[in-house]
Formats: structure tokens, C-alpha cells, sequence
């Protein structure tokens, strides 16, 4: 069982997140991994588990400070990492970050065939929730997306998903790209030991031209999106601050009238 | 006015949900807009596209191979999309902002080449381009996208703009296109939608939302009289759902929803919680924590139990609607 799981570096959500120059601000201080790809090393671990064998490889697109995301997946017991860095690949749009992840499963196929993709079901900052759908085209794999349950057996992945008020069983044959959501399992906590060699653990680190990636299919360059303007929103007035005494609710709902919301 | 084509996907085209409704009005503003849909529309849903103004409506033919509820899947319904693009050399695809369209607007925009916009709250012209605004960041920033290629995909949000029927109806053809789908690689094994609580709006498209957590401690009784006094839809946080106690939430991997009016009863306001929710216009807490971190977004709330605050909230405005 050879998986790949894509890890993105963010920046933490309970921090104050913000854009310079309409790119996002990605400070080491307060970038960290995409906690919903945590959902997927720890599906791809179970999947290893079961099978009594096989290897993880964490894969990242990022600037150097990505690092980070591949230790957490190390620490949770990720085999391998690579992180692709280039300058190429700054400022990648949902197609790009694509072509460049696909670029890399090709070339990890082509050492030993890789079974499985598993990503997050979105990343925290983007949220597009788009990268694996787009991943699995230019694979030309199928993709099974935002499952709750996964279940693999004789060469094909069923899973469970629910969204949008449906529920779904799909399946289709490996190899393929799966995406987790973050109901899907429990991510392990770290033991001591596995954070103690996750410190000093090797990664690999790949440039475009590694990849092969043509320079106007990624980065800037290839973006087929432009960010025109990033602002700050104002922030909100103060609130208007009730203490319940036993008139609590008419006062609520004094505001909502007053305020013509009702 | 441009001669720009605007495709809005309508799907499933036995009912037209605001979402769609507010697609067809911002579809008007940036240019002719037409309907795609993936089966036969019923004579309701082609009155409502009159109403808005919508002429043509391109119903894909499917190939046999595709049967039953497999017309849902987003591979599917992008090659649809692609081939409605190509045959009426479109300029712009509007699709609702859900899990299953998200992946059929990716899927249609690697087929077309097109630019990609996910989750946009308003759709305008620049300079002849097409850009998409979004609130980003639990709402915290604004952005704004514009699409460099010739044809731009965009999801977009609910409530995005105030529907807006045409002042004279048109009347609306259907005209049928062969849509060819290349084989699919994903069997669907079972497909169940969840029966719409009747009378109350779904969650994605309500104007006015009530959503209960924690402090519910699982009544969620005088969250739901408090909905239905206003009209609302009823919303959770993540952990009254895994407490059995609700079943859709609200949060950065739940629901998104950005109404006018959310009001959140026994949330503490965690910010994957606040990342769902924070584009709402007012916001409205109440939470027996004085120091509860909702309060810090908040544009009123009240320091209580929602026991006692809600059903005295819903009594008040029951009256003021009598
Ligand atoms: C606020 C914001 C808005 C944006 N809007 C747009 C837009 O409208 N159109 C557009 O084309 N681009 C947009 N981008 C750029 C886009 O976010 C990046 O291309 C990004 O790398 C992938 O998109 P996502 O963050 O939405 O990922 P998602 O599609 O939400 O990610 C899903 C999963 O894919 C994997 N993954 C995603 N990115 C990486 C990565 N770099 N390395 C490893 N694994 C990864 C992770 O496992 C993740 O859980 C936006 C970026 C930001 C920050
Ligand atoms: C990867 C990941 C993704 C997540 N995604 C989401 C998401 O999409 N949506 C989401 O909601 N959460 C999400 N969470 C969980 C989130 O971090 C919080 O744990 C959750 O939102 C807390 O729910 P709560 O506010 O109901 O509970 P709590 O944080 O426990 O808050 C309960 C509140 O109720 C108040 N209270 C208690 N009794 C009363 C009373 N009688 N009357 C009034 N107030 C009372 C308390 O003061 C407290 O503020 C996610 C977590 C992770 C790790």
C-alpha cells in the first residue's frame, strides 16, 4: 500500500490572518499545517495499518517554511515527505497548485506505483475545496471526495459522504484520489519518540524544474485568476451588551424590530 | 449592455431555489442569460424563468449509459456545462455554492481552460473582465478576483444580491443538446436526500438563521420557537451535532451561511465556527459566559440562558407579527 497524502502549510486560524501585496501573510510564527489534512495522514496511516504494510508520503507546495507541515506529518508517523518549493510557484492558483501536486505523484509513480491520494477535505485558508477534484483530471484518476467513511477492498475504495443534504455511497478502483472530511476518524496525537525523530528527519525538496512543470502552467504566470484588491474588513462597532434580568429576551427582540430584521 | 452569454445551472430543475433565482438576476446584470439544466423542467420552474427574464433553457441529453441519480454526479453535470459553454459560445458559467457543484465547476473549468472563482459573494464587470468579490478569513477580508481567461467559472454565494424578477415576463423555450459524457470512473452505489424540514427555509439560502451549541445542553426546543417565530432555519455548532442533539452545522466544514440575521444560542464563537458564519450582516449572540468570545463579533447580545432568553425573545416578536 503506497500512499500519497497532500499536507498545505497555513496560517492558524486563531491567529490574526491578513494579506500584504494581495498574497497571503505566511510567517513561520503563526504558520502551521492544514489541520484538516491531519484527518488525511491519519486515514492513510489506518489504510497502512490494515494492510500490514506500506509507506506514507507527506507531500507539500510551499515556500521553505512548509517544512513544518511535513514534520507534524512525520510526528504523526508519515514515512517520507517531499516539499515542492520553487519561486515558479508562488502565487499558484487552484489549477496550478494541481498541476504541480499531480507532477509530483507522477514522478513518486514512476520510482513505485502509488495506490492512493488522500487529501483534506478543504484547506483552512483557500477553502476552496477544489485541489483534489482537480488533481484527480490531471491524474486522470477518479476521485472520491469528502468521504465519512472509507472502506478499501479487493482493489476499490467505497466510501460514505454527506453534504449538501445527500447522502452518497461511491466507489471506484485504485488508484485514485480520495479526500477526507474532518468526521471521517479522530488524527492521532504524537508520540514522544515519533517527535523526537520527526525533529531530525530527512525531506526531500523538489523545484518545478524537478517536476518538469512548464513555467507558464504554474505560479503567477499560469494563474487564469488575477487578485485585484485585498482589504481588511471595518471592524465591527462595539456590541450592545444585555444582561438578562428577566427581561432579556424582550430586549432582544426589541433590537431585531427596531432594527427592521424581523 | 455587453453581449456577453451567461449560463446558470439549474439543477435539479424541478423546483428554482433562491440561490438560482439570485444567479438568473446577477446573470442579467453582467449579460444574456440562459438556463442549463440535466432534465426536463417542469412547467412551474419554466414560469419562474420567465419571470426573470430567462429565454432559452439548454436541456443536456444524456447518453443511455448514464441512468438515474448518476446525472447528479459532478462529472456528469460538468461535461454538461462544457458542452452547453461550446455550443452557445458562453462567456461566464454561475453555479450555486455547494459541495457537489463546487466539484462539477472545477471539473467543467479544467475541461474549458476556464479561470475558476469559488465562493464569491457579488459577481461584476471590470474593464470587460469578469471579478468575483469574496469575503475571506472568517469574513475578516474582502478580495476581489478577476478571471484572465475567456471563459470564467464561478460558485457563488447565497444571498449575494436581493432576487429580482424582470417587470415583463418573457417566455422560456427549452432546447435540447446532446451532452457527451465520457465514461465515468465512479459507481454510484446509493443516493438518499434528506427530506427538507417543511416550512422552515434551508440553511444555505435563509435570510434569518437561529443556531444552537453546547449550551443548548440538548433542548433544542427554544431554538427551533425562536426560528419559527422569525422564520428562520435552524443551524448547530459542530459539537451539539456530534452530540446527537442537531444535524447540519454551521462552520468552516459545515454549512456556510451568510444571512442577514445569525443568532447563535450556547456558542462559544470558536473561529472554525465564526469561519462559517462571520460574513452573516448582523449577529446576534446569546451566552450565559459574560466573556463568551462570540460577544467579540457581535453586534448585540444578551448575558443569559437562552432557556429563559429565547422563548421570552420568540413570545415578543410573535405579538409584533399578529
Ligand atoms: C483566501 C484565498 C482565496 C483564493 N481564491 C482562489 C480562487 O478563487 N481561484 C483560484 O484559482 N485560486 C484561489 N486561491 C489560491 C488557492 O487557494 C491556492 O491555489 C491553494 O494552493 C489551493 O486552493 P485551496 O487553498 O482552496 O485548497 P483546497 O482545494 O481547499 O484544498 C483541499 C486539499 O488539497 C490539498 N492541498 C491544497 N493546496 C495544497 C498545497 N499547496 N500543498 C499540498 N496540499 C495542498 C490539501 O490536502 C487540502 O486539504 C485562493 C487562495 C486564498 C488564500
Ligand atoms: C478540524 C476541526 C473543524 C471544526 N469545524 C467546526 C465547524 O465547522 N463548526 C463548528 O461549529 N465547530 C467546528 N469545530 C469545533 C469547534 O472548534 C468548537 O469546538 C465548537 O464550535 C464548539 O461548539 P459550542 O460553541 O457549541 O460549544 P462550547 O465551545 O462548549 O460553547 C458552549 C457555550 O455555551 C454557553 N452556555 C452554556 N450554558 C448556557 C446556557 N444555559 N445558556 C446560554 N449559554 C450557555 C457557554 O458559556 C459556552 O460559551 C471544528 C473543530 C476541528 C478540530
Amino acid at each position: 500500500m503506497r500512499i500519497v497524502v497532500t499536507v498545505k502549510y497555513v496560517p492558524d486560524i486563531a491567529s490574526d490572518r491578513g494579506f500584504q501585496d494581495c498574497r497571503v501573510v505566511r510567517t513561520p510564527a503563526e504558520g502551521t499545517i492544514n489541520e484538516l489534512d491531519e484527518n488525511a495522514i491519519e486515514a492513510a496511516l489506518q489504510l497502512v495499518e490494515a494492510a500490514g504494510e506500506g509507506e506514507v508520503v507527506a507531500v507539500s507546495v510551499a515556500g521553505p517554511d512548509g517544512a513544518v507541515a511535513l514534520r507534524k506529518a512525520f510526528q504523526m508517523g508519515a514515512h517520507r515527505g517531499v516539499l515542492v518549493s520553487d519561486d515558479a510557484l508562488a502565487g499558484s492558483d487552484y489549477f496550478g497548485t494541481a498541476a504541480a501536486l499531480a507532477a509530483t505523484v507522477e514522478r513518486l509513480n514512476a520510482d513505485a506505483p502509488v495506490d492512493l491520494v488522500i487529501t483534506g477535505m478543504a484547506a483552512l485558508d483557500g477553502l476552496g475545496s477544489v485541489v483534489p477534484t482537480l488533481l484527480a483530471a490531471h491524474l486522470g484518476w477518479p476521485a472520491l471526495n469528502l468521504a465519512k467513511k472509507v472502506a478499501l477492498a479487493d482493489g476499490a475504495v467505497t466510501i460514505t459522504r454527506e453534504a449538501d443534504d445527500v447522502t452518497e455511497e461511491l466507489s471506484a478502483r485504485l488508484p485514485l484520489v480520495l479526500s477526507v472530511a474532518d468526521t471521517a476518524n479522530k488524527p492521532r496525537l504524537p508520540n514522544f519518540k515519533l517527535i523526537m525523530a520527526a525533529r531530525t528527519k530527512e525531506y526531500e525538496t523538489w523545484s518545478a524544474a524537478d517536476l518538469a512543470l512548464k513555467p507558464d502552467a504554474v505560479g503567477q504566470a499560469g494563474a487564469r485568476t488575477e487578485t485585484l484588491s485585498a482589504a481588511p474588513r471595518p471592524p465591527r462597532d462595539e456590541v450592545e451588551l444585555v444582561t438578562d434580568k428577566g427581561e432579556g429576551g424582550k430586549a432582544l427582540a426589541a433590537f431585531l424590530i427596531r432594527n427592521d430584521l424581523v | 449592455m455587453t453581449n456577453r452569454t451567461v449560463l446558470v445551472l439549474l439543477d435539479p430543475a424541478t423546483e428554482v431555489r433562491t440561490s438560482v433565482l439570485e444567479l438568473l438576476t446577477i446573470a442579467r446584470s453582467l449579460g444574456r442569460a440562459e438556463a442549463v439544466t440535466l432534465e426536463a423542467p417542469t412547467v412551474e420552474v419554466l414560469a419562474q424563468l420567465g419571470a426573470y427574464g430567462i429565454e432559452t433553457v439548454h436541456q443536456a441529453e444524456l447518453p443511455a449509459a448514464v441512468r438515474g441519480d448518476e446525472r447528479h454526479l459532478p462529472a456528469v453535470v460538468a461535461a454538461a456545462l462544457a458542452a452547453a459553454v461550446r455550443r452557445t459560445d458562453a462567456d461566464v458559467v454561475l453555479v450555486p455554492t455547494s459541495f457537489a457543484a463546487k466539484e462539477a465547476a472545477a471539473l467543467a473549468a479544467h475541461a474549458l481552460g476556464a479561470g475558476l472563482v469559488i465562493d464569491a459573494a457579488g459577481v461584476h464587470d471590470e474593464d470587460g473582465r469578469i471579478v468575483g468579490t469574496k469575503r475571506v478569513f472568517a469574513g475578516s477580508w474582502d478580495t476581489a478576483c478577476a478571471v484572465t481567461t475567456d471563459v470564467a467559472v464561478l460558485t457563488v454565494r447565497s444571498n449575494a444580491v436581493v432576487p429580482q424578477p424582470v417587470e415583463t415576463a418573457v417566455s422560456t423555450e427549452v432546447e435540447g443538446f446532446t451532452a457527451e459524457v465520457p465514461e465515468l470512473p465512479v459507481t454510484l452505489v446509493s443516493r438518499t436526500v434528506k427530506p427538507r424540514t417543511s416550512g422552515r427555509p434551508s440553511l444555505e439560502e435563509a435570510a434569518v438563521v437561529v443556531a444552537g451549541g453546547r449550551g443548548t445542553h440538548g433542548d433544542f426546543g427554544p431554538v427551533e420557537d425562536l426560528a419559527d417565530a422569525l422564520g428562520a432555519a435552524v443551524g448547530a455548532s459542530r459539537d451539539a451535532v456530534f452530540e446527537g442533539w442537531f444535524d447540519t452545522y454551521i462552520g468552516q466544514t459545515g454549512v456556510t451561511v451568510a444571512p442577514r440575521v445569525y443568532i447563535g444560542a450556547g456558542i462559544s464563537g470558536a473561529p472554525h465556527h465564526r469561519g462559517g458564519m462571520q460574513a452573516a450582516q448582523v449577529i446576534v449572540a446569546v451566552n450565559s459566559d459574560p466573556e463568551a468570545p462570540i460577544f467579540e463579533i457581535s453586534d448585540f447580545a444578551v448575558v443569559g440562558d437562552l432557556a429563559d432568553v429565547l422563548p421570552q425573545a420568540a413570545e415578543v416578536i410573535r405579538a409584533h407579527k399578529a
